[in-house]
């Protein structure tokens, strides 16, 4: 029931002080949106290719909608030294940071159904896997946020994880198989590839959309579970031994 | 309070390194339940790393720190439900008012919303900062914040409070009120454990002290026993013209029997143990050039025995630790 309470109110305090403030919300509505458009210009075709552009703005919009909050809710308050009250509680720090991720986490969700709900009105969404789609895109938003984490805690600004996100952010956006099949990606890339948690979520949600996946889709929820566990347990590690010193 | 005889901090060996550093080095003590324990030094001398250590903010390189017999160094969490921490600086969020920053602080203690919401307010009341409850930390004044960073402390009625330099960069009227209300908590049976630089501070709250310097505690003891150092000396402060360069010179020369420095701020200081008849001294200053604008004889404090313990000017440590603060917050 502790645990609970305080896992309750770090949440809720995240989301009051930084996921539903308005320039979030706008973004998180925004970012999809935009991304959404691009593909279209850049596809250059009608509504028939909304079903293949679906997974990838859905992906793209739950790793940027994850990834650049962790900057502000960690690396900030670790600078700012608040978050020092958060290590002084009585709690696990697997909790603590459990409760401090879960709002991305959320958020990511949240940002990958804004595209789903826009498809609703463009293509007939009685094709789709529900049952794969929706444990794809939490898997999705978990290894995201924990890769945003995993960021957070290697730096001490907040200017610092942004930068180093982007590090992360667009080798996965180009290498995961959302612009390119990785099939056709030359042989020497393809490991980097497969190094990636999005290439697995964005293989998911390719055949939940379309049936176009290219691995078994017990491969890629073992692969995305098996990023979560080793980024979460490797973010742990560095705030034992760089945080608390 | 006076400490009862139950120790509810223990430390043995207690010793930390940074980048090659020894930040702290082997230190023993022990506070008993209900005492205010007073950790004194300059800056760098080791208590926050010692603090942080005690609360599970940082681990020791070896030593052992019991909480309350639950043996910290190895599993700080188990006893973190006991300790309340006031760090040196107000820590609070900035974006939630001074009520939110209590009631989610209580709910990182597990306590319920209706008992969080009542102790609150309660503290808000006490703090006099009920008519602020519902303004943003960002926007109090230092003494505000600091207020509110000491509320959140104690929100959950903690045995064992650390105080980390609880009154350093606020103005008088606040600093006054919180070291009321050090000592009502303290009276109230709460154990603290307090660090300054503010030896007047100390000297008024405390019942022991420990001086810490570089890492090291050269001396642990009741303020009555430390302040029993200064019976039986007899000092002289005067105040000249033109600086006191040379002056002692002549008087060690003329009377040797008295010990004389110069004080940070270009006074004379002289002492002996036999009282010193100030007459003699101001014609001796004047026949050597001086002019002599006040001599007054002072009643030795806490300061001098730090000072004589340490070797460190007291006055300079505060300079460098207010420049500090005044760095840190430019």
């Amino acid at each position: 029931m502790r645990a609970l309470t305080v896992f309750w109110n770090i949440l809720s305090k995240d989301m009051r002080s930084y996921y539903l403030k308005p320039p979030n919300i706008s973004w998180g509505l925004i970012f999809p949106l935009a991304w959404t458009g691009m593909f279209f210009i850049r596809s250059g075709v009608g509504l028939e290719s909304v079903p293949e552009l679906l997974p990838g703005v859905m992906a793209v919009s739950v790793l940027f909608g994850t990834t650049s909050m962790l900057a502000v809710t960690v690396t900030f308050e670790k600078k700012h030294r608040s978050f020092e009250r958060l290590l002084l509680a009585p709690i696990p720090l697997e909790l603590l940071m459990l409760a401090k991720t879960t709002g991305a986490i959320v958020f990511g969700v949240a940002n990958a159904f804004v595209p789903v709900i826009m498809a609703a009105f463009l293509m007939d969404l009685s094709v789709v896997s529900w049952g794969t789609l929706i444990p794809a895109v939490v898997l999705i938003a978990f290894s995201s946020t924990f890769l945003g984490l995993f960021i957070a805690v290697s730096v001490s600004e907040v200017f610092e994880a942004q930068t180093f996100s982007n590090f992360f952010r667009f080798p996965m956006l180009f290498l995961c198989g959302l612009f390119f099949p990785i099939e056709r990606l030359p042989v020497w890339l393809r490991p980097v590839s497969y190094a990636m948690p999005l290439t697995y979520g964005v293989d998911l949600l390719h055949e939940s959309v379309r049936r176009a996946g290219t691995m078994p889709a017990v491969l890629d929820f073992g692969m995305l579970a098996a990023f979560c566990a080793v980024l979460f347990a490797v973010s742990l590690r560095n705030i034992k031994t760089k945080w608390i010193l | 309070m006076s400490g009862g005889s139950e120790p509810v901090i223990q430390v043995e060996g207690l010793a930390k390194h940074f980048d090659g550093v020894q930040a702290v080095a082997d230190v023993d003590f022990e506070v008993r339940e209900g005492e205010l324990f007073g950790f004194l030094g300059p800056n760098g001398a080791g208590k926050t790393t010692t603090i942080n250590m005690l609360t599970g903010l940082a681990r020791p390189d070896s030593g052992t720190i019991g909480i309350a017999g639950i043996d910290c160094s190895k599993k700080p969490k188990a006893a973190q439900h006991l300790m309340g921490v006031v760090p040196d600086e107000s820590n609070l969020y900035p974006e939630l008012s001074g009520f939110e920053n209590l009631s989610f602080c209580g709910a990182l203690y597990g306590m319920d919303r209706r008992d969080r919401r009542e102790r609150a307010g309660e503290l808000l009341e006490r703090f006099g900062l009920d008519a602020a409850a519902e303004r943003k930390f960002a926007g109090y004044s230092k003494g505000m914040k600091r207020k509110l960073t000491i509320a959140a402390g104690i929100i959950h009625s903690p045995p064992i409070l650390f105080l980390d330099e609880p009154t350093t960069g606020i103005d008088v009227a606040s600093a006054r009120q919180i070291r009321r209300l050090i000592a009502d908590l303290n009276a109230a049976g709460t154990t603290i454990f307090l660090t300054t630089h503010y030896i007047e501070e100390a000297e008024r709250l405390c019942g022991r002290i420990a001086f810490i310097v570089e890492g090291r505690i050269v001396r642990i003891d009741a303020v009555g026993n430390l302040m029993r150092l200064t019976e039986g000396r007899h000092v002289v402060r005067l105040s000249v013209s033109g600086g006191a360069a040379g002056l002692c010179e002549a008087i060690a020369a003329e009377m040797p029997h008295l010990a004389c420095t110069t004080t940070g701020d270009g006074d004379i200081r002289v002492e002996s143990t036999e009282p010193v008849r100030v007459g003699p001294l101001v014609r001796l200053l004047e026949d050597s050039g001086a002019e002599v604008f006040e001599a007054r004889r002072v009643r030795e404090s806490l300061e001098d025995v730090f000072v004589r313990i340490t070797g460190i000017e007291a006055g300079a440590m505060k300079q460098e630790k207010d420049r500090a603060k005044a760095g840190a917050g430019a």
